[in-house]
């Protein structure tokens, strides 16, 4: 993990942030990975599957919240862990689920778009109400697991993935702000409203016996 | 009740742990004061622990699992795949194996009683046998114990300061049969052991951390408790006093 506990005073006027801007994820994920095609040797696979590969049940939680359909997350992830396994030589250690998360999110965006889906772009999503579950109705679901899952999904997309990040991979802020390039100052206020809109929609008396 | 709107932020940099030691001292100490905050920052740690509890993220499909990890096999030499996947894929789970037994044979009753406890957290998260008892409700972890050991721990739920209850379990840690309650934090687990104190032992320190553990010890009601986690030790101090509020209100 990069620094946990972060000057908070210049972070709160962060929009843009520079410093954010700046942060460059250790393998870019647009890039192709056409450097090196030639098969990883032993050592190079092993490191991959020691490093990459536990983070599978990671990966598929993030993409499956992202995206909302089983069957698409599968296809994310599975073409996620294809192209980090080419392009394993291009990754220059770090959190590899950032590396992981942050080429599934690309993926996401990308097939959002080729859907003919409205823009990906987050500061039209932002505003744009989500299409998914009203939150009441994610309550109608049975059980604290599904309404809990429902009420997340209903979050919009920039609110969603900042907060599976956070709550459920405990990623830093710079961690979600490099995944998914925006400044840290946006993360936080998006964290904050998400958590306020999950605070209304999951009234704490339903987990009282 | 609602945050002060200056303080609305720094909650929840609190909450995530991102605030420097100045800043999360100061807004600690605000919480004190401040019931407003005091009350919006029960409820995120409560969101927290329910956002992060087992079961809310989704786990890889078998099916994806075999794809993706044949796919790393190499599709170029699918005849090494046989030979190379198995000492790999058991490997991690007999050194899981081999440190539990390690840590139960080579050091019998001589280890210091922290040792045994980090040494019995640690395998109640290894060797699948976290708890005997498995819920978050406490009226059935409390009866549990009934007639299983001599005394009577407090089982105290404390899911909405973000605590919840996972289970109970027996456990045997200094020549004793002892409770431990289990408790989560985010995905962390902090076991808490419980048993009753002999006269005449000194109080022993405060919170301290052994080999990347922490452990908190305090007294009460004639029983000793030792909180044991992987948390930070500021977490862990917060759920002891959390526990030992909870336990005299």
């Amino acid at each position: 993990m990069t620094g946990r506990i972060l000057p908070f005073g210049p972070l709160m006027a962060a929009r843009p942030d520079p410093a954010g801007a700046a942060f460059v994820l250790p393998f870019r994920a647009k890039r192709p990975a056409t450097t090196d095609e030639t098969p990883l040797d032993p050592g190079e696979a092993e490191r991959f599957r020691r490093l990459i590969l536990p983070h599978l049940d990671g990966t598929y939680s993030f993409a499956r919240f992202l995206c909302r359909d089983a069957s698409l997350a599968e296809d994310l992830v599975q073409d996620a862990f294809l192209k980090a396994y080419r392009g394993f030589r291009g990754f220059r250690g770090g959190e590899p689920r950032a590396w992981l998360f942050a080429i599934v999110r690309t993926s996401h965006l990308t097939s959002v778009r080729r859907r003919s889906e409205p823009s990906a772009d987050p500061e039209v999503l932002e505003t744009m109400a989500s299409d998914a579950d009203t939150p009441e109705a994610a309550l109608l679901r049975q059980g604290e697991v599904d309404a809990v899952r429902g009420a997340i999904e209903s979050l919009p997309e920039p609110f969603r993935e900042a907060l599976v990040l956070r709550e459920l991979e405990e990623l830093s802020y710079r961690e979600i702000a490099e995944i998914t390039s925006a400044p840290i100052g946006t993360v936080m206020s998006r964290l904050a409203r998400a958590r306020t809109m999950l605070l209304a929609a999951l009234p704490l008396e339903e987990t009282r016996p | 009740m609602s945050a002060c709107p200056d303080k609305e932020v720094l909650l929840h940099g609190l909450l995530d742990g991102e605030l420097d030691a100045a800043n999360a001292q100061a807004c600690e100490a605000h919480l004190k004061t401040c019931p407003g905050c005091a009350e919006v920052f029960g409820e995120l740690q409560a969101l927290s622990g329910r956002l992060s509890a087992p079961g809310v993220g989704y786990r890889a499909p078998a099916a994806l699992r075999q794809r993706v990890e044949a796919m790393a096999e190499g599709p170029a030499a699918p005849r090494r795949r046989l030979r190379a996947a198995a000492p790999w894929a058991l490997s991690g789970t007999f050194a899981a194996i081999a440190a539990s037994l390690a840590l139960v044979m080579l050091q019998p009753n001589t280890m210091a009683l922290e040792d045994q406890l980090v040494a019995s957290h640690v395998r109640s998260t290894l060797a699948a046998h976290l708890v005997d008892v498995e819920t978050s409700d406490r009226h059935v972890v409390k009866p549990w114990f009934n007639g299983r050991i001599d005394f009577a721990p407090p089982v105290i739920e404390l899911a909405d300061r973000g605590y919840p209850l996972a289970g109970g379990r027996l456990d045997y840690v200094g020549d004793r049969v002892v409770a431990a309650l289990v408790y989560r934090r985010n995905r962390h687990v902090i076991n808490l052991f419980v048993w009753p104190t002999k006269p005449g032992l000194s109080l022993a320190p405060g919170p301290a951390r052994r080999s990347g553990y922490s452990v908190a010890h305090w007294r009460s009601g004639g029983l000793e408790f030792w909180a044991v986690s992987d948390v930070d030790p500021r977490d862990l101090e917060a759920f002891h006093q959390a526990f030992a509020n909870r336990m005299q209100s």
